[in-house]
């Protein structure tokens, strides 16, 4: 039984292949970021201030992160009833996060701040990163989503925890990617 | 011999064997039904999306290579006309002479298929696919849909760049390396309208492909491996493809991102990449301002150059294990090999800037990017060492795959040589976009990327298809490609260093290139032969997967390595029992006197092991 022990000791595939993808992820947004600064640096250059929504958003996607680390834990617990309550917040808090970054950039827009066509390219990178990082949390709330319906299965008696534990990592990783884009974005502007 | 070793090994084994009976009967040996759809088209057997990656790999290089012959054929006969063309193409050669937006879209998509389609995807596709779960012993990737997915990615990218060949402005005509303002203004030529929208496409597509692949590559790799596997006794194709994948996950989203913002700037009016742009075509001053150019070159680049290892590593890798296998010697100094594939990596994403010398990059970063670039020379010089000793005094077999691995070392050392002139920054003020650096990069990267791919589809092919190729077509296979690939492209290194720019649709007009007709001439020609002999391989490739000689033995080469362990035709789950366990590296070759030693075999008792 030896080698058995051994696999069992290695992480599983799939998680460490969700891993992996972070990083890949995280070379997109480094990419994007370091654009950002080299276009900064040639000047003409339009200075707004953030939406003061993302500080409420920001608040949204910990609080999120908060309810999804519970979720997990009353998984590992079978406490089932919980587990649905934790993963309905944590999506609901997921969307509420895209609609206030949306929210965000309607205020910006009251501003005067153009943001696409013939915008500035300040206000474009914002644009599009933020878009680029909403996305990947809309992703997230999709695979919370299947999470959930599969909790509901009551033919499945699934007590794997591996898929939970993948979405519960992606989205801690996706809060800590926009906790990472708003201290970049309040740096720079 | 062979047999002897491998029935001692499964001895070896036979205790472990009945332990794990019960638990492996159950995904070893698969004998549920499988429809010819679940097989051959949606498969998630790694070995069948291999071949489908090798099969699609195929035609796009039968397609990309006869774009090369055409717009070849213009720059060898610029004064002749070819009737037939216009009846092949159409208005695209009106009166049988190639137009010149013809002759940019078949230069750009050349380019491009070739650089992702043939040797990104058909390369590290195949083989890693191919060779990851069976060489370290593992029944399938880590993710077998993930890995289809990752097919019918390129697959779909592929259908849609074809479709871009078909549309009425034509294919993209701005260079594989899509820069703007050409490929960001749909005004700024024809091929810039909607052929430039399906390269787009087709290029997002092919980026997801090949992350869900890389991703599956390296958890495989450092996951799957079976009990005994330490990541010190892979063979060295396994060690390649793993720093492959890492180079492509980290380096594609970058490339990604820069697709975004070129995405914005040609259809929602952003103005990332342009700036004080007035067009001929339309007589319009267009409103963008504040965007820079060189921007999108930095993050292409940043991909670009890891680009260039992406395609090279494989083929390395895959040269190590054919040249040391039939030498009949252990590889020369496998831990300095594994150390310059890490050193190349890691180099390979801090060299970006060599591309841009004369974009008006500060001359003092410009020396920074010098020092790394030449660095690379050291790992590639230990690598081709390691090469030439593990040949020195072998008991060579010179079989096809051999032949071709050792053409990849002599094309590598070429072409090499020749990007320390270009890595300089001052040399390069005269050399840039001249036909040196098509000499260059068509040498050290293309043609001895194409040379691994031969040698690992020559080597391998009795594993994929239970069959042999053969040998004296090969051989002739052989012959003309090299000779045919050095008469191609060492000419141009002088038509390089006498100034000659590339990119041009027509040097007859120039006084200075007059003297250059013939031998242009000269290496249209041979551009012919050498693409009509590889139909010779094709027609090799395809009639053996029916009618070639059948492999009766299970490891026909004496190989050492894992994938030699499994049945001559091996099934969905790759062993039928247990999956072996490995005792020792995987170079045991001509050690104590015993010719090859499997690495399934246990250390003996008078025997000392190698790690």
């Amino acid at each position: 039984m030896a080698s058995i022990t051994t696999e069992n000791k290695r992480i599983h595939p799939h998680k460490f292949t969700m891993w992996v993808a972070m990083g890949s992820i995280v070379m997109m947004f480094a990419g994007l970021t370091s654009a950002y600064l080299v276009r900064r640096s040639l000047g003409n250059w339009q200075e707004f201030s953030l939406p003061l929504v993302f500080w409420y958003s920001t608040v949204a996607i910990v609080a999120s992160s908060v309810t999804m680390h519970l979720a997990v834990k009353s998984f590992k617990a079978r406490e089932r009833v919980r587990y649905r309550q934790m993963i309905t917040a944590t999506t609901l808090l997921g969307l509420a996060f895209a609609v206030l970054q949306a929210f965000g950039f309607y205020q910006l827009h009251l501003q005067g701040v153009t943001l696409i066509k013939g915008s500035n390219p300040a206000a474009s990178f914002l644009v599009i990163i933020t878009g680029l990082h909403a996305l990947h949390v809309i992703g997230g709330v999709v695979a919370l989503l299947i999470i959930f319906f599969r909790a509901y299965q009551s033919k499945v008696k699934n007590y794997s925890v591996i898929p939970v534990e993948i979405v519960s990592t992606y989205w801690h990783f996706v809060d800590a990617l926009w906790i990472y884009l708003f201290i970049f974005f309040g740096l720079t502007h | 011999m062979s047999t002897e070793a491998v029935l001692h090994a499964n001895v070896g084994t036979a205790g472990a064997q009945d332990v794990h009976h019960a638990h492996d009967a159950h995904h070893g040996d698969h004998h549920h039904h499988e429809s010819f759809i679940s097989k051959y088209v949606f498969s998630m057997d790694h070995k069948m999306i291999a071949k489908q990656f090798l099969i699609t790999g195929m035609v796009w290089a039968v397609l990309g290579g006869l774009m090369s012959v055409l717009f070849r054929l213009q720059l060898g006969y610029p004064d002749s006309t070819f009737p037939i063309l216009e009846d092949l193409l159409g208005k695209w050669a009106k009166g049988g002479r190639i137009s010149a937006e013809a002759y940019y879209a078949l230069v750009t998509t050349h380019g491009t298929v070739l650089v992702f389609f043939v040797l990104t995807a058909g390369l590290s596709g195949t083989f890693s696919n191919f060779l990851i779960p069976l060489q370290v012993g593992a029944r399938d990737m880590a993710s077998p849909f993930m890995n289809m997915l990752s097919y019918w990615f390129f697959f779909t990218a592929s259908v849609i760049m074809l479709s871009s060949i078909f549309v009425e402005t034509g294919p993209f005509s701005g260079g594989w390396t899509a820069y703007p303002p050409l490929s960001a203004l749909g005004d700024a030529s024809p091929g810039s309208k909607t052929g430039m929208d399906l390269w787009l496409v087709s290029m997002a597509l092919f980026v997801v492909s090949s992350l869900l692949g890389g991703l599956n590559y390296i958890a495989t790799v450092l996951n799957m491996r079976t009990k005994g596997m330490s990541m010190t006794r892979l063979p060295l194709t396994i060690w390649a493809f793993f720093f492959t994948a890492v180079l492509g996950v980290l380096s594609f989203p970058v490339l990604f991102s820069g697709f975004i913002l070129l995405i914005f700037d040609r259809h929602f009016g952003t103005s990332f990449y342009l700036s004080d742009i007035f067009v001929a075509s339309t007589q319009q001053a267009l409103p963008n301002e504040g965007g820079s150019a060189i921007l999108y070159q930095h993050l292409f680049w940043f991909l670009g150059h890891p680009e260039v290892y992406i395609i090279l590593l494989p083929a390395m890798g895959m040269a190590s294990e054919i040249l040391s296998t039939n030498a009949r010697k252990p590889i020369f100094g496998y831990m300095a090999m594994v150390a310059s594939l890490f050193a190349i990596a890691v180099l390979a994403f801090l060299v970006w800037a060599h591309h841009m010398f004369v974009t008006g990059l500060n001359p003092f970063l410009g020396s920074i990017f010098v020092l790394l670039t030449l660095l690379i020379a050291i790992p590639s010089a230990i690598k081709v060492f390691n090469w030439l000793t593990t040949l020195w005094r072998g008991n060579i077999r010179f079989t096809p795959g051999m032949l071709f691995a050792i053409g990849f070392v002599s094309l590598f050392i070429s072409g090499g040589l020749t990007g320390i002139f270009l890595g300089n920054s001052a040399l390069d003020i005269h050399l840039h976009d001249t036909y040196f650096v098509i000499a260059h990069f068509h040498i050290v990267m293309g043609v001895a990327s194409m040379f691994g791919m031969f040698a690992g589809v020559y080597h391998w092919y009795p594993k994929m298809y239970g069959r042999y190729m053969n040998n004296t077509l090969a051989y002739i296979h052989f012959w003309v490609t090299l000779v045919g690939a050095y008469l191609i492209f060492w000419p141009m290194h002088y038509q390089g260093l006498a100034g000659m720019p590339r990119r041009y649709y027509d040097y007859s007009v120039w006084e200075s290139f007059k003297h250059f007709t013939e031998l242009n001439r000269f290496i249209s020609t041979v551009a012919m032969v050498v693409f009509a002999v590889q139909f010779l391989f094709l027609i090799n490739f395809f009639y053996s997967i029916w009618k070639g000689r059948k492999v009766t033995t299970q490891n026909p080469w004496g190989a050492t390595t894992l994938e030699w362990t499994t049945p001559i035709n091996p099934g969905h789950g790759n062993w039928p029992g247990e999956i072996p366990e490995v005792h020792r590296w995987a170079y045991d070759y001509g050690k104590d006197g015993v010719e090859y030693i499997p690495q399934t075999q246990k250390i003996g008792e008078n025997e000392s092991a190698h790690h």
